[in-house]
């Protein structure tokens, strides 16, 4: 059809949506709610899943992380006479899985002390990190200022730290931090360099709790320091005493983490298995140590998110199926209503074709401006929960394109009938019609 | 009375209507309704046709069967030298938009189109241009006296101006034949009579033209009387025009 035959169509559509008002703006709500909703869902599914995957990424894809666990209570019970009870990954775990294991192309140890950092009268809770240099291939650590630490640092027990950019904030108001010593625990500790963990998200760790710290816990930590390995190992103990229940209870852990990297993520997999069969020799049945592979939470948080899409979609589909029917519900009252002007526009020329565009032209710009106000309502909506609900959301491109391209589906396949029996009335029996 | 079928002679100018031995039954459950028997009808350009008969006579039938909305059961309709008594619904559309006029009783306009659009409807199923519809609308509009009530919609105009905007809208795209059916008979007689004067300046304007009444006064204006009973023409009148 030629431009003006199309205005003119629009132009008389309109004109007889507008002739029913509320009847047309009723019809529309069914279809404004079904894509509202079809995008507000989305796009919260979409933040939580980013987050989610972002917090996973955090932990590398190529990386295993052995933790150490707390083992249960009746295995504890056993070594109780000795006073400490010792678990827990150790130096000699780490060694033997670097003689044994040769595909694994970095071994990383980690200590975690949670203490407190003074500089002249300011303090904060930090996390005291001790590792070795190539603590930055296997965590997305940045160095902003300064150096990481260096294996002259490790070799001799050097007192130095690197800050992580919150601490350093936190601690040096004014001052440039690098050069300037910190004190931890009755030590100093000169400050090397600064880093930021790249990617970082927002508050807290949702995805797993797993993340190299990272955020404020109940203690109100707000980020690391790290120092080298050796200097935490003669400077800190490595036994804690905690008091519960009147009871005393004192541990020994070695380490807290190693951190696995290998060279692909084909090869991941097949690591963990030796890993853990190496450990479960090391550490016979005490069950005090734990793996963690991002890469199989990456797939975990994937299928997660499709079955979260799929639920979503069919919520949305219900919704804009009711929308749908509603419509067509309308349209076809509509239809009857207007038998007489459709056997009039019969007998003044119109083919069932003409008859067909215009009631199907009606429904789909019924449904197309539902679906831009769903689109409208639908991106204020996540932006509401982003703010209130303090939950992240994205709106993606292709939801809005989606829930147009719906909201028009919806509009022909449920204008197809009613308009098809406009057209196929008798034009005389229509003509007659009061 | 019906002998051996011979076509009534016709007298005057060259045939725009050709009906022959035209036949409409209805099927109503099992008996079978003769709407119409043999008609067989000529009408010339330019000729201004009354069509009487009592109700039921089959003159709503007739006018269906003239106007390209029904297809007769038996016999063959010439409009125009073509054969419409077979074409399929899309070219009975196009004869209805092209050929025939349609003016109603009750008027029948669109509610929520003003005059001029009201107008432009059979031009626009004709894929007329925007600008060529609107002037040749216009153009209709002053010629039944309403050129300054364009923008009016239906509702407020009086019955005698909406059954102008109904002339205008059958005139549009220039048709051979131009049908009234009851054109005055929601109408009181001041409103008839202008309307009636339309139709006889159409007449003077050789347009050809086909009322339904059933008042004699109004037929009286048509220079022929057709009068049917029972699906069949009666007899034939030819009138003095006064």
């Amino acid at each position: 059809m030629r431009w003006f035959g199309i205005k003119k169509t629009l132009k008389l559509g309109l004109k007889s949506l507008w002739m029913h008002r509320l009847r047309s703006t009723l019809t529309t709500l069914g279809i404004v709610f079904g894509v509202c909703s079809v995008i507000a869902m989305l796009a919260i599914g979409e933040g939580a899943s980013r987050e989610a995957q972002a917090a996973i990424a955090r932990l590398g894809s190529t990386n295993l992380i052995v933790e150490t666990v707390k083992p249960a209570k009746e295995q504890v019970d056993q070594s109780q006479q000795e006073g400490a009870i010792s678990y827990g990954l150790t130096y000699d775990d780490a060694e033997c899985i670097r003689n044994t294991m040769p595909e694994v192309e970095v071994i990383v140890p980690v200590r975690e002390i949670s203490q407190e950092a003074r500089y002249l009268n300011r303090q904060t809770a930090i996390k005291i990190i001790g590792t070795v240099p190539w603590y930055t291939e296997t965590s997305p650590l940045r160095v902003l200022r300064g150096r990481f630490l260096s294996s002259y640092d490790l070799q001799y027990q050097l007192a130095v730290c690197v800050l992580d950019y919150e601490v350093a904030e936190k601690l040096f108001a004014f001052d440039d931090p690098l050069g300037k010593d910190i004190r931890v625990f009755g030590n100093y500790y000169r400050v090397v360099g600064l880093a930021s963990q790249a990617g970082k998200a927002e508050p807290t760790d949702t995805a797993s709790g797993h993340t190299p710290s990272g955020g404020t816990d109940s203690r109100g930590v707000i980020g690391n320091i790290y120092i080298p390995l050796t200097t935490a190992k003669c400077r800190f103990t490595e036994t804690t005493a905690s008091f519960s229940g009147g009871s005393q209870s004192i541990e020994k852990v070695e380490l807290q983490k190693i951190i696995v990297k290998t060279e692909s993520t084909e090869q991941v997999l097949a690591i963990r298995d030796v890993l853990n069969a190496l450990l479960a020799r090391l550490h016979e049945k005490k069950n005090d140590y734990h793996i963690i592979v991002p890469l199989e939470l990456l797939r975990e948080a994937a299928r997660t998110r499709r079955i979260f899409s799929i639920v979503l979609g069919s919520i949305a589909a219900i919704s804009l199926l009711v929308g749908g029917i509603g419509i067509m519900n309308i349209m076809l009252a509509t239809v009857s209503e207007r038998t007489r002007e459709i056997g009039i526009r019969r007998a003044l020329g119109a083919k069932k074709r003409d008859i067909i565009v215009q009631f199907l032209s009606e429904t789909l710009m019924l449904t197309l401006l539902g679906g831009i106000l769903g689109i409208i309502l639908g991106s204020i909506i996540p932006s509401l929960v982003n703010y209130f609900g303090k939950m992240p959301t994205v709106i993606t491109g292709i939801s809005l394109v989606l829930a147009f391209g719906i909201s028009g589906a919806v509009g022909i396949i449920f204008g197809l009938y009613p308009a098809y029996r406009a057209a196929n009335m008798d034009p005389i029996e229509s003509l007659r019609h009061e | 009375m019906q002998q051996v079928h011979k076509p009534p002679e016709f007298k005057g100018a060259a045939p725009i209507l050709v009906m022959e031995r035209l036949c409409k039954s209805y099927q109503l459950g099992t008996v079978e309704l003769k709407a119409l028997r043999d008609i067989d009808l000529t009408i010339g350009a330019g000729e201004y046709v009354a069509i009487m008969g009592p109700s039921g006579s089959g003159k709503s039938t007739l006018l269906n069967m003239i106007g390209c909305l029904d297809r007769p059961t038996r016999g063959t309709y010439q409009l125009a030298g073509e054969d419409v008594s077979r074409l399929d619904d899309d070219a009975l559309s196009a004869i209805r938009g092209l050929q025939i006029g349609f003016i109603f009783q009750s008027y029948n306009l669109i509610a929520q189109l003003n005059v001029i659009e009201n107008i432009e409807v059979p031009m626009f199923y004709q894929g007329v241009g925007e600008r060529a519809s609107e002037q040749r609308a216009n153009e209709l509009a002053r010629m039944v006296g309403l050129g300054d009530r364009t923008k009016h919609r239906p509702f407020e105009l009086s019955g005698g101006e909406q059954q102008r905007v109904a002339i205008a809208r059958a005139l549009a795209n220039n048709p051979v034949i131009t049908l009234a059916d009851e054109p005055t008979g929601n109408l009181d007689t001041e409103s008839g009579r202008e309307i009636l004067n339309i139709l006889d300046d159409l007449h003077t304007q050789r347009k050809t033209l086909i009322i339904v009444t059933h008042d004699h006064d109004i037929a009286k204006r048509a220079q022929r009387t057709i009068h049917l009973l029972d699906g069949q023409i009666e007899r034939c009148d030819y009138n003095e025009r006064q």
